[in-house]
């Protein structure tokens, strides 16, 4: 190997490295579908084309909320298999809060704090293999708490 | 790692399921708020938390601006072991990340 090639795959290697972070993160998070301004259209950018309301996704949260800038909820879903939980709020600027994705031994269960800037539907869908169930749960909030 | 960004973490063992708390300091800034000046505060918040027991993946969320300030997170995990390592790892937009560990207890 010439030096100069060695140098450049040290150099190449050493920029990989300090990139590496930022490039995986790109690569995984779902840019589309976070800075979707509806629940349909962030569910679309999540590559969900239907989902069905089900009673085995639960969720648990308060029904009224003073202060929209925290807001805990519970989210469970009953349904075998299930591989991940997307919590999404309808009258936020940007609906989709967090996506929950679960493997070995992990439950299909979340509790988390998110904030709403009005009374909203708090969405819930779960995936299971390639179908898809949602529950939602109307919460009224006092004050703004997404500034 | 500074103590003012510290994550607090509990894994508890109860019967068959390890309870797993994880509260993180993140300001979790929108991009949306101003400061008094009427100036826009840069969106600063965190994308991605895994969380590892015993190195194999048990939990991988994507978030975005609407989690609340200073995370919060509870979740469950089945066939832990008294003694078994939980690392909890976050990576932030503006490329920061930090990560913390608790043994199952």
């Amino acid at each position: 190997m010439q030096r100069r090639d060695f140098l450049q795959l040290l150099l190449g290697a050493a920029a990989a490295t300090l990139l590496l972070p930022i490039n995986v993160l790109a690569a995984i998070w779902n840019k589309a579908a976070f800075e979707a301004t509806t629940v349909d259209a962030a569910a679309k950018d999540m590559g969900i084309a239907s989902e069905s309301v089900s009673p085995d996704i639960q969720i648990k949260a308060p029904d009224y909320a003073e202060n929209g800038a925290v807001v805990q909820v519970e989210v469970r879903s009953n349904i075998p298999n299930t591989e991940a939980i997307a919590i999404l709020v309808d009258k936020n600027p940007t609906s989709l809060i967090a996506n929950f994705m679960f493997s070995n031994g992990a439950e299909p269960f979340v509790v988390t704090r998110i904030k709403m800037a009005e009374t909203s539907n708090v969405v819930a869908i779960a995936k299971v293999g390639g179908q898809y169930f949602k529950a939602r749960k109307n919460i009224e909030v006092s004050e703004n708490g997404c500034g | 790692m500074a103590a003012d960004n510290a994550i607090k973490m509990r894994a508890q063992l109860k019967g068959e399921i390890t309870e797993i708390k994880i509260l993180m300091s993140h300001p979790m800034e929108t991009g949306r708020r101003k400061n008094d000046l009427d100036e826009a505060i840069p969106a600063h918040f965190i994308q991605l938390v895994t969380v590892k027991l015993n190195d194999k993946p048990v939990l991988e969320a994507q978030w975005g601006t609407g989690i609340s300030k200073n995370p919060y997170l509870t979740f469950h995990v089945r066939g832990a072991k008294v003694g078994d390592k939980v690392v909890v790892t976050w990576h932030d937009n503006k490329g920061d990340s930090n990560s913390g560990e608790i043994a199952v207890a």
